[in-house]
């Protein structure tokens, strides 16, 4: 070998096998990790949990979360997504047992042709149990099901002091609190009991109906909650206080024998370049986008997959950013502070930034699952903004003064950026939480938060 | 209720024969049931209604599948905890196989071991180790099942090797040694058993992302076991081919690579 190449070799040391690139799914921030663990079988985690220096690990899932709540920049993750087995299931009541890397989508693939369904969903199905739980998720039904935690029955979490503890309303049901909308500090959850939901088939009866105001989208709302199990509203952010957009609601529709076919959608490739995504193109498509549904208004029966997971029929959608990634940004805001939310709006309009994945919906009054628990009273919305620096930040720090004067929360599994101060504000209960904190377990959006070392 | 959701309490009767497709239905046999490509091949298996029996070393690692298998569809899985590596426990293994897992069709042998080829270059316990689990166990336990199958005149034996096996490489050589000499043995026992109409199929996969190449580098980009898992599966139901390359790219790297002359090959440091 020539002295030069020996010479290259030299500078660029090969990087350990497992220290591979891991995003989370806005791409941004960029960050590298030491180790990634890998454990096939619960039987492994212990071992890892010992070996492991206080504050090292992190579980890891899909990577579906948006930010760095997944991350843990410069440690080690355990990534769960091995421990994928189905422990159990009771054909006469619905109770699943399954390990933490099972994803939602795997349950639905085998429980719904059985006739069970989850029991809360959020956009996507490709988030593992493990994810669903450490950030209590939300679907259209929370208005009247709750979080995903409401519906979980027992975990067996594996501590790294204390073992394999058994966590239900009976036995250290604060664990199980603080696990649920935990953020994956509280240790690796082995397996979840999780009672799934009677369903007659894969069809929704479905409706939507074109809005022009946010009154209207409330009156909408307010007078769909009692009928409809599922309710949400696609919004068009370009068009300021007085949004227009569809609003849409279902029911699980009664089985009318009609044969469904699972569709494989296309693929994004490699990422877009980011001038291709800018305020003319998200208008233009957010023009047809509303103009398409508003004049296909009115109900259908839709297969379950489109109604409830339409981003997923284009798989790595979140290429569409470009190389810098996005952020999502997802705040929720007390129904009396209607005048924010209308200014909220307002800013996003005007800043122009805003894209065309905007969603809203009016949250129900279940009490939370979890001690960290998002959803709450109020109005939600969630946008994405394509990353670019500076003015991106900015914006989202105005929209940041809004949420916190109205006593509204965001959401840290949408979150890479907000001030240790509005994470405090947005979880009362934040103080006793952090007792239950396993010592090995941190991430990068908990040291960002806390100043946590 | 508390929860009724228990490995054991999940049964095959609570599950009905929801999946009677196309395809025979299948009873097989997958020795080193806990392998990373045999748990792929196990649930597409399952997902076919198929009767498994698992045969791997860890009683809780098999009750996990077996809970696993059932709920996704398998018509009955038994398990047999045995370690393969060790030859003394091939006789009861293969009886077991015999007496309760009657007129079984398909064996397929996963197991398999990849230590650091650096660690068998220095130490010759290591190097007789990873004979012993490639092939001296693997030729053993397939000598008991192909006589079955050959006197029955039915069936499939079907045994994973490897890419590696085809030819010997500096840094991998000793692993692909006791691969390729799998594949030999499978070549012989193919011709032997074809007049008693029993297919044997040698399956060569490239690398694959399992546990067992985590500590290589780029293991990220190997292929996604359950690609790999699907191509087994279908050579299982067909009647071709007796080598099985997947990913199928590898069927053209590896004629390229055995073209290479071997005053150039032994230069190369891959």
């Amino acid at each position: 070998m020539s002295g030069q190449s020996a010479a290259i070799l030299r500078k660029q040391p090969a990087a350990p096998p497992s220290a591979e690139r891991i995003l989370s799914w806005g791409r941004y921030p960029k960050t590298a990790h030491h180790h990634v663990h890998k454990p096939a079988w619960n039987d492994q985690v212990p071992d890892i949990l010992k070996a492991a220096a206080p504050g090292s690990l992190l579980p890891y899932g899909l990577g579906r979360s948006y930010g760095d709540s997944c991350l843990n920049a410069g440690r080690e993750l355990i990534d769960c997504r091995r421990l994928n087995r189905i422990l159990g299931f009771d054909e006469s009541t619905g109770m699943l047992r399954c390990e933490s890397g099972v994803s939602l989508s795997d349950i639905v693939d085998v429980f719904l042709p059985k006739g069970w369904f989850l029991p809360v969903t959020p956009g996507t199905r490709f988030v593992t149990v493990g994810g669903a739980i450490a950030n209590d998720v939300h679907g259209k039904n929370h208005h009247c099901a709750g979080t995903f935690g409401a519906h979980v029955r027992q975990i067996g979490l594996h501590r790294s002091n204390d073992g394999l503890v058994i966590c239900n309303s009976d036995e250290n049901p604060d664990m199980l609190r603080a696990t649920i909308g935990g953020l994956g500090l509280t240790g690796v959850i082995a397996w979840a009991d999780i009672q799934l939901k009677r369903v007659a088939g894969p069809w929704i009866d479905a409706e939507s109906i074109p809005f022009q105001s946010l009154n209207t989208f409330l009156d909408l709302s307010r007078e769909s909650n009692d009928r409809f199990e599922y309710t949400v509203a696609w919004l068009d952010c370009f068009a300021g206080k007085n949004p227009r957009g569809i609003f849409f609601r279902g029911n699980h529709a009664a089985d009318h024998g009609k044969e469904f076919h699972p569709k494989r959608g296309p693929k994004l490739p490699f990422a877009l370049p980011a001038w291709m995504l800018n305020r003319y193109s998200v208008k233009t498509f957010n023009t047809a986008y509303y103009r398409i549904h508003a004049a296909r208004k009115g109900a259908a029966v839709v297969p379950y997959d489109s109604f409830f997971y339409p981003l997923d029929s284009v798989r790595q959608w979140n290429l569409l950013y470009g190389k810098q990634g996005f952020l999502q940004y997802q705040c929720v805001i007390p129904e009396a502070n209607l005048e924010a939310f209308e200014e909220l709006l307002d800013r996003i309009a005007r800043s122009g930034m805003g894209s065309f994945l905007g969603v809203m919906k009016q949250f129900g009054s279940a009490p939370p699952a979890g001690m960290l628990s998002f959803p709450r009273p109020g109005l939600t919305i969630a946008l994405d903004f394509a990353m670019r620096g500076e003015r991106t930040l900015k914006l989202m720090q105005s929209l940041d003064e809004i949420v916190q004067q109205s006593g509204g929360a965001l959401y840290p599994a949408k979150d890479a950026r907000m001030s240790p101060a509005l994470f405090e504000a947005s979880f009362p209960r934040l103080r006793g939480f952090v007792p239950y904190i396993d010592p090995k377990m941190s991430s990068s959006f908990w040291r960002r938060v806390t100043g946590a070392q | 209720m508390t929860v009724t959701a228990h490995p054991t309490t999940a049964s095959a009767a609570a599950t009905p024969a929801t999946a009677m497709n196309a395809t025979a239905m299948k009873k097989v046999i997958i020795l080193g049931a806990t392998s990373g490509i045999a748990l792929e091949v196990q649930r597409q298996l399952a997902r076919q209604g198929c009767e498994l029996l698992l045969v791997a070393r860890s009683p809780q690692r098999l009750a996990e599948l077996q809970a696993d298998l059932l709920v996704r569809g398998a018509q009955q899985v038994l398990t047999y905890s045995a370690d393969l590596a060790s030859i003394q426990q091939h006789a009861a293994i293969f009886e077991f196989g015999r007496h309760t897992f009657l007129d079984f069709d398909t064996v397929l042998l996963a197991y398999g071991s990849m230590h650091n080829q650096k660690d068998s270059e220095t130490s010759v316990d290591v190097l007789l180790e990873e004979l012993q689990v490639n092939f001296v166990s693997a030729a053993a336990i397939l000598t008991l099942f192909a006589a079955d199958l050959e006197r029955r005149r039915t069936g499939c034996l079907a045994a994973i090797t490897s890419v590696a096996g085809d030819r010997g490489r500096r840094s991998n050589y000793v692993y692909g040694s006791t691969k390729g000499a799998l594949s030999i043995f499978l070549q012989g026992l193919r011709s032997r058993l074809h007049p008693a109409g029993v297919r044997v199929i040698t399956i060569k996969p490239g690398p694959v992302q399992t546990p067992m190449t985590d500590h290589l580098p780029n293991s990220a980009r190997f292929a996604d076991p359950e690609q790999v898992a699907r191509d087994i599966v279908r050579a299982l139901e067909r009647r071709s081919p007796d080598v099985l390359y997947t990913p199928r790219i590898w069927r053209y790297i590896m004629t390229a690579v055995q073209q290479i002359p071997e005053t150039i090959f032994k230069r190369l440091s891959f």
